[in-house]
Formats: structure tokens, C-alpha cells, sequence
């Protein structure tokens, strides 16, 4: 797309001059005796993509709708950029917003959905079509602009919604879980697209889903969310590979647990010591057995090490899935790709050996 | 058997019962068409002659144009009034989240659970003492306040169906709270609105006890004075505009279900 | 009390917006205050508040004169007769056109609404003109030599029922119907597939099913029996005398207010206890969803 056709304000690679950064202090808000926020302090770089993970009921999308104006909050404040936010009627926060479901409206065609926030900025005529026709373009929906909303499939609402939520360029854009109604092939490919698109505009982006695939794909940080609190803040790979905690670190990858402790120095999973990268401090821990990170074979030169029979094996197309019981009980899960044409997968009942790499030892407190 | 577990049989007694029951509620309904073109100032039926003498003594009459008049001005001005304020009400009760809400929707539907001689009476004696009694003011709001549960409840029930998001949409892209519910709320809420609207102007259109103790000589309104005409004396003119009612009633009918039928598959 | 951030700020935003929303609400409960709640409560000091100040002698006469017992008698006579008939004529039709495929469903709807939607005196004209004594209905039975001598058929109890039947059944089947729509038909199905005979099916399936619609009906045909002014008086020649038509004849001929009252303050309790008992067995919201068609 020749740079001509783009809004003034995507130029390049997230530069955009519009993009807003965030603040929230002390967010609170009750629902009778039931705690939806507790107290959430959050801060937003500007053009950052910033994605709220967590379960139903964690509090993710009370927050979305407390930062669009919707909801009400008990106290706390919120401002984009240096402006105080947290009192200002919602048609006043120049956001974008795109709900689940898509809320287009079915009384107007396309392009006059797209273009109801430039008719309510005063933004009419030639000026008004050109915007109009530059947003459907960003999102791939350059020549749909006369039909009806009924008449357009799942993915091509999601579009319109989109491109109505940013041809009035705003600061910030807030997504309240938009690709959940999509089937899986579709979701993909819209991640893709929402990235590129993110690049393209630079817009500060605050995204709401509970599927941590699509929260790894897509965003710069996360904010893992859960009873109304911020768990842990933190870029992708550093939230993979260095939770804080029990539950961020069972809510975003496949892994099973076991009970660790560590004392006088030396960490202990039932009398079998542990050889972790560093030994934490004396207390109760929980191992974090990443599916992936388990391998199958070794023997007792290495560290980690233990014998286990196979419970069962599931064959699932790009890898397998073996459940394994080890000495004393434990059931734990490990995940093996299925690559170079091997067929020789152990069975139910075989005794097989496990190894974890010691960079791959994983330590969170116990909850 | 069909896929309903009904036996033909059964089926068979039950359209029977089903068909004459219909036939009992629209026959009566039909009778006085051919009554209206009868040319005797007797009851006989079938009529022996026929001719438009009473639609013309209908005509002619300037008391029967008068009260068909005031009815209309009545229930216009009923429905202009009623419409907005039972939609606001509906709105505000839908949206507004109000502690009392359940009572609150009771109380709007209270005017259609109170025995309406009660209301008439009670009416009444305000309005003496008011000096609203045959008066037009008096009247429309009696009506207003008769029509505004049928109002309520059907904008209550649309918008029940109407995903409130979008009114949200639209105030994030900046239409200040009235703009999105005149522009994204309104237009999709329009046929519950109007259907209320409909109701509104047949309650006033139609009602016939609170006029009875209202309205009464110039201000006399239609229902009024087909009761006084029923008492006193019936002539057959009352057959002419039954007809005439019974022609719009049908028509109106058909109209909303026509329309009905039609956004189903539109 | 927490004190937390902008906290009191945002309680007052609240609060605005709070009492935006109930200026939307407010005309229509003024009209209602006004017209409704008003005058009714007036009615009500009335009935107890006589020229020499408060008395229960309104309600004691009630209880004492034989007149008022026969009103009381007839309309409850009424009612429950009508209600009655209602129902065993409402119900198979209601079932005939729920097993109707859309289209004839509609139709026939739409044919049952037609009385509904013509005006009460019309209709009330049009059973005097079906049921006199030189009427249509006598006539064609006349004609046919089925009987030698006019039925009286009208201007009596049997005028009234007839005129009020063909005023409730509508009323009968419209939440009935509804109900009986959204009957899923699996359940008759799965009745069926474990053994059940058409007649037990509908007996311990369908019906229990379509009993919320029915008594929502049921309710509402009672309670707008016992308040029924107009066809009693058109069409009971004077033999019929309802609690509503006594209240009118108290104003009109007697401007008796205090018995006039009372009678609608007894009226509107019993309408009242009746809407309230059913409540207990069924939440009322049934009865505004299922009449907001």
C-alpha cells in the first residue's frame, strides 16, 4: 500500500505522534461485597501493545470498561498522557473501542458505520469519504463499503468494527476480546493481521482476551490478571519463562506441578534432590514442569533425573502427549514433537526415563 | 401420528372445537356490516332491502361528526404525549439500574390492574374539583395516563431484545449521550415504539368508561355517545358506524401483521 | 468507607447521572401520581370519611344489606363461570394453533385478534343484534324451524356470559399461546420415545409445561371479569347487576360517594389479593413478558 494512501499519522513503524501513554493509580471497584478490582496501578508506554490475561471474572474486562468510560469505579484515577481521565464521559475519551460482539450498526451500511465518529467530529464531504475509504483499506475491506451489515461473514465485522474504532486516529485503542467468535484458522490469521496493523498505526493498544497463545502473539507486555489484581507485569518471554507466581505460571503454558522444598540450601522433591539453575531460599516451592521442557531418555549422569511408567500416550498430529506416573504417585504431563518420521512412541505400562534440564527448572513459591 | 404425538382423530375433534370457537369470535364481529346497509329501521336479518340510508343519516348527523372528531383529537393527542414520556420512562427504568425497579414497573402497569370504573370515578370527582370534567385537557391526560402502560411495556419489551453495546459504541466515538440514543438506539428500537404508539391511540380511541363520566354533550367523544345511544335508544346509524369502526379495526390489523410478517423476512 | 482516588468526585458523577435517569422516568410516574394514585386514594379516605367524620358504616352495609351481597354473588358468579368457559374454549384452540405450521398459525392469530381490536361497544352492539328476541340468531333458528318460540338470549345472565366469553377468550389465549410456542417439542418426543401414549403425553407433559401461560391468563380473565362494567350493563337488561355497575349507580343516580368508594376500595383489594396470591405461585414478570407482544 503506497504510503500516499496511508492517515497522516502512521508513519513508518509505530510512530505514530497521536499514541498516548497510561497511568492508572489505585483503581478500585466493588460489586457489593464482591471485589472486582483491588487496587490495579498500571503503567502504559506510549504506541505499546499491552494485552490484560486472565480468567472469567478476574476483573480484565471491568478494567477495559472502567478505562472506556462505561463502568464506574469506586476510586482511583487514569490519565492518557498528562489528562486526568477517570471523571470524563466516555464521548469526551477520543478512544477507539472494539467490543466482543462487534456492536456494528445493522441500520447503517459500512462505510456509514465507519464513518459516524468522523461525522460527529465535524468531518464531512470529500475529506470524509477519502478517511472512510483509507480505514476499510487498512483492514482489507477496501470495497465493501456500501453493503450491509447483515450481509457481511464473522471476520468481515471484525474488520468493520476495527476500522471504524481507528479512522478517527485515536490515542488509544481498547479491545474487549474481539477474536473470540472466530474459528480458530480465522483467529490466526486476524492475530497476524492486528499485529501488522498495530505496527502500521503505532497506537497505544489495551487488549482483553483469557487465551494466552493469542495474549504471546500479540503483545509488547502482559498483564496477568486475577481476582481484581495485576499478578505480574512483563514482556512475553520473560512471563514464559520466569513467573512470579503459582498462578501465572500455571495460567500461560501446559504444565503439571510437584511439591519441592528447599532447606539448608538444598532443594528436595520427596528425597530426590532437585538441581535447579539457582537454589532459592529455605521454604516450600512449587516445580513448574513445562510440557515442552521434559525430555524423554538420560540416564543418572545428568541432574534431574527420574524414572517414571507411562500411563498414556496421545497421538496429536505435530507432537505427542504422554502422561507419565513417577514413584510415589505424582502423574506429571511431557510433550515430545514428532519429528523426523519417528514411530517408536513408548506405550502404557513401558518404564521410561525423564530428564529436566536445570535451565529449565522452574521454581514458584507455593501458593 | 405426526411429530406432535397427536392422533388424527383428536387432531381432527380439536380443529373442529378450534374452528368453531373462531367462528364464534369473528362472526359477531362481521354481523354488523349487513345490519348497517339494511334499509329498515327494524332488526331483521337477512335484510329484505338494502340501501346507505344510514351512513348517510351518519353524514348528516352533526352530533355523530363531532364526537368521531373529538375521539380522533383525543387519541392524537393522547398518543403525542403518552409516547415520549412512556419510552423515556421505559429507557430510564432499562438503563437506569434503580434499586426499585421491579416496584417501579409494577407501579407503571398499575392503571391496567385497577378496576377502571375505580380510576373513572375517582377521576371524576378530581376533575370536579378541578373543573377539568368535559374538558379536551381533562380527557387527554385521563387517556395519557390509561395508555402509558401499553406504551412502557412495549418499548420495555424492545428494548429487552436490543443489544445495549451499540448505544455504548457509539458514545466511545464520541456522540454524547441523547446523540447515540437518537442516532443507534431509536431507529432500532422504532416498531416496538410505534406498536406502542398504535396501542395508545386505541386505548383513547376506544375507551368508553372514563368518557362516561368525563365527557359528556360538545365534549362527548365517541364511545360516549354510542353508549348514550345504546341506552336510549338503538337505532341502526349505530350499525353504520360500528361498520365503519369494525372496517378500521380490521384494516389495522392486518396492517401490523402484514408489517410483522414482513420484518421477519426483510 | 473507602477514600480512595477522585472517590467522592466519581460518587458525584454517579449520583448525577443517577438523577438524569430518573427525570426520564419522573413524567410518567407524575401523570400516574396525579390521575391514578390520587384519585384513588381520595376514594379511599372517602369510603371511610363521611359528613360526620370517620366511619365504617360504608363497609358494615356491605355486610348487612342483602342487596350488596347479591352484587357481590353475581359478579363473582360471573366471573368464575366466564373464566370457566374461557378456558375449556381457550385452551383446544390455543393447542389447535400451536400445532399449526407458521403461516395458518398467523392466520389464525390474526382472526382472533380481530375482536380483540374492534371497540368494546360495537361489540357489545353486535351481540344485541345476534341475540334479540327478532335477532339473527333466533331469526336463523326460526327460519330453520328448530324452535317455535324467540330464546331469550339477551338481557339476562346468559346474554352477559355469552357478550363477556367473546371478550376473554382473546385474553385467554394470547399469553396461553405464547406459552405454548415456546413449548419445545422434544419434550413430547422424548415423552413419547419412552413410552408415553398421546394421552398421557399431553397430560403429564404438555399441560404441566403450558401451565404458567395458562394461569397468567386464568388470573387476568378473572380479575378483568370481576371489574366488568359495560357488557353487564348493555346486555343483562337490568337482571345483572355487577359490583362495578352498583358503584356507577352509586355516583350517577345516588352520588352516594361513600358507598361508591367503598365498593371500588373492596374491588380493588380483591383484584389486588388475587394478582398477589397468584404471585406467590408464579413471579408476575411472566405476565408482562408474556403480554408485551
Amino acid at each position: 500500500m503506497a504510503d500516499e494512501n496511508s492517515p497522516p499519522s502512521s508513519r513508518g513503524r509505530g510512530e505514530a505522534s497521536s499514541a498516548l501513554p497510561i497511568t492508572i493509580r489505585g483503581l478500585v471497584r466493588h460489586y457489593g461485597r464482591m471485589v472486582a478490582l483491588d487496587g490495579i496501578d498500571l503503567d502504559v508506554a506510549k504506541g505499546e501493545f499491552l494485552t490484560l490475561l486472565g480468567p472469567s471474572g478476574s476483573g480484565k474486562t471491568t478494567l477495559l470498561m472502567i478505562l472506556a468510560g462505561f463502568t464506574r469505579p469506586d476510586a482511583g484515577s487514569i490519565r492518557f498522557g498528562d489528562v486526568e481521565m477517570v471523571r470524563t464521559p466516555p464521548h469526551k475519551r477520543n478512544l477507539g473501542v472494539v467490543f466482543q460482539s462487534y456492536a456494528l450498526f445493522p441500520h447503517m451500511d459500512v462505510a456509514a458505520n465507519v464513518a459516524f465518529p468522523l461525522a460527529l467530529r465535524g468531518v464531512n464531504g470529500a475529506e470524509r469519504t477519502r478517511r472512510v475509504q483509507t480505514a476499510l483499506q487498512l483492514v482489507q475491506l477496501g470495497d465493501l463499503g456500501g453493503r450491509r451489515v447483515d450481509q457481511l461473514s464473522g471476520g468481515q465485522r471484525q474488520r468493520v468494527a476495527l476500522a471504524r474504532a481507528i479512522v478517527f486516529e485515536p490515542g488509544i485503542l481498547l479491545m474487549d476480546e474481539p477474536l473470540s467468535a472466530l474459528d480458530k484458522k480465522l483467529r490466526e490469521q486476524m492475530q497476524i493481521e492486528l499485529r501488522h496493523l498495530h505496527r502500521r498505526l503505532g497506537t497505544t493498544v489495551i487488549y482483553v482476551t483469557h487465551d494466552q497463545r493469542e495474549a504471546l502473539t500479540l503483545s509488547d507486555r502482559i498483564a496477568v490478571i486475577n481476582q481484581g489484581r495485576v499478578q505480574q507485569i512483563d514482556t512475553p518471554q520473560r512471563l514464559y519463562e520466569a513467573p512470579a507466581n503459582h498462578f501465572v505460571a500455571d495460567f500461560i503454558g501446559d504444565s503439571t506441578f510437584l511439591p519441592v522444598t528447599v532447606a539448608n540450601g538444598v532443594a528436595r522433591w520427596r528425597d530426590q534432590v532437585l538441581t535447579p539453575a539457582a537454589v532459592p531460599r529455605d521454604g516450600a516451592y512449587q516445580l513448574v514442569l513445562r510440557s515442552e521442557k521434559l525430555m524423554l531418555g538420560g540416564d543418572s549422569r545428568h541432574p534431574n533425573t527420574i524414572d517414571a511408567e507411562v500411563i498414556e500416550t496421545v497421538y496429536q498430529g505435530d507432537s505427542v502427549r504422554i502422561d507419565v506416573r513417577l514413584a510415589g504417585g505424582d502423574v506429571v504431563t511431557l510433550r515430545e514433537l514428532a519429528r523426523g518420521g519417528q514411530a517408536a512412541w513408548p506405550s502404557a505400562g513401558d518404564r521410561v526415563r525423564l530428564t529436566l534440564d536445570p535451565a529449565d527448572t522452574l521454581l514458584v513459591p507455593t501458593p | 401420528m405426526t411429530e406432535d404425538h397427536v392422533p388424527a382423530r383428536a387432531r381432527l375433534w380439536l380443529f373442529v372445537l378450534g374452528g368453531l370457537v373462531i367462528f364464534f369470535l369473528v362472526v359477531p364481529v362481521l354481523i354488523v356490516i349487513p345490519i348497517s346497509f339494511s334499509d329498515s329501521t327494524l332488526l331483521e336479518f337477512p335484510p329484505r332491502t338494502y340501501s346507505l340510508r344510514w351512513y348517510r343519516a351518519l353524514l348528516e348527523s352533526l352530533e355523530w361528526r363531532d364526537a368521531a372528531w373529538m375521539s380522533v383529537k383525543v387519541a392524537v393527542l393522547t398518543t403525542i404525549v403518552a409516547t415520549p414520556v412512556g419510552t423515556a420512562a421505559a429507557y430510564g427504568l432499562h438503563v437506569g439500574g434503580f434499586r426499585l425497579a421491579g416496584v417501579l414497573r409494577l407501579l407503571v402497569l398499575a392503571p391496567l390492574l385497577v378496576p377502571v370504573i375505580l380510576t373513572a370515578i375517582g377521576i371524576f370527582y378530581l376533575y370536579a374539583l378541578l373543573g377539568l370534567n368535559n374538558t379536551l385537557a381533562g380527557l387527554v391526560l385521563a387517556h395519557t395516563m390509561l395508555a402509558l402502560p401499553f406504551v412502557v411495556l412495549s418499548v420495555a419489551a424492545g428494548l429487552r431484545s436490543y443489544d445495549m453495546a451499540q448505544e455504548r459504541v457509539a458514545r466511545s466515538l464520541g456522540a454524547h449521550w441523547f446523540r447515540a440514543f437518537r442516532s443507534v438506539t431509536l431507529p432500532q428500537i422504532r416498531l416496538p415504539v410505534l406498536s406502542g404508539a398504535l396501542l395508545a391511540f386505541i386505548a383513547s380511541f376506544d375507551e368508553v368508561i372514563v368518557a362516561f363520566f368525563i365527557s359528556g354533550g360538545e365534549m362527548a367523544t365517541l364511545p360516549r355517545k354510542m353508549f348514550s345511544a345504546l341506552r336510549d335508544q338503538i337505532e341502526p346509524t349505530i350499525a353504520a358506524i360500528s361498520t365503519i369502526l369494525v372496517v378500521l379495526s380490521v384494516t389495522t390489523v392486518a396492517v401490523v401483521e402484514l408489517t410483522r410478517q414482513q420484518k421477519r423476512q426483510g | 468507607m473507602s477514600l480512595g482516588l477522585n472517590a467522592a468526585g466519581i460518587r458525584a458523577d454517579a449520583r448525577r447521572e443517577r438523577a438524569t435517569l430518573a427525570a426520564l422516568t419522573a413524567p410518567a410516574f407524575l401523570i400516574l401520581g396525579a390521575l391514578l394514585f390520587v384519585p384513588v386514594g381520595w376514594l379511599f379516605w372517602l369510603s371511610i370519611h363521611g359528613d360526620n367524620g370517620y366511619t365504617l358504616e360504608n363497609y358494615t352495609r356491605m355486610v348487612v344489606e342483602p342487596a350488596y351481597a347479591s352484587v357481590f354473588v353475581t359478579t363473582f358468579e360471573l366471573s368464575l363461570l366466564v373464566t370457566a368457559l374461557a378456558v375449556l374454549l381457550g385452551y383446544p384452540l390455543s393447542y389447535m394453533i400451536a400445532l399449526l405450521p407458521p403461516r395458518a398459525a398467523s392466520a389464525c392469530l390474526t382472526l382472533v385478534l380481530v375482536p380483540f381490536w374492534t371497540a368494546l361497544l360495537v361489540r357489545t352492539y353486535a351481540w344485541l343484534v345476534l341475540l334479540q328476541r327478532h335477532g339473527v340468531v333466533n331469526s336463523l333458528l326460526m327460519n330453520w324451524g328448530l324452535i317455535d318460540q324467540p330464546l331469550a338470549l339477551v338481557y339476562n345472565f346468559t346474554g352477559t356470559v355469552i357478550g363477556m366469553l367473546h371478550i376473554m377468550i382473546p385474553f385467554l389465549v394470547l399469553p396461553l399461546y405464547a406459552n405454548m410456542r415456546a413449548i419445545d417439542r422434544d419434550y413430547v418426543r422424548a415423552a413419547a420415545s419412552l413410552g408415553a401414549s398421546p394421552t398421557a403425553a399431553f397430560w403429564r407433559v404438555y399441560l404441566p409445561l403450558s401451565m404458567p401461560g395458562l394461569a397468567a391468563g386464568t388470573v387476568m380473565v378473572f380479575v378483568i371479569c370481576l371489574g366488568f362494567y359495560v357488557t353487564p350493563q348493555f346486555l343483562g337488561g337490568g337482571r345483572v347487576t355487577t359490583i362495578s355497575m352498583k358503584i356507577q349507580e352509586n355516583v350517577a343516580t345516588y352520588f352516594d360517594w361513600g358507598a361508591a368508594s367503598s365498593l371500588g376500595v373492596v374491588l380493588l383489594v380483591i383484584t389486588v389479593a388475587v394478582f398477589w396470591g397468584f404471585s406467590r405461585l408464579l413471579p408476575l414478570r411472566r405476565l408482562t413478558e408474556v403480554s408485551g407482544s
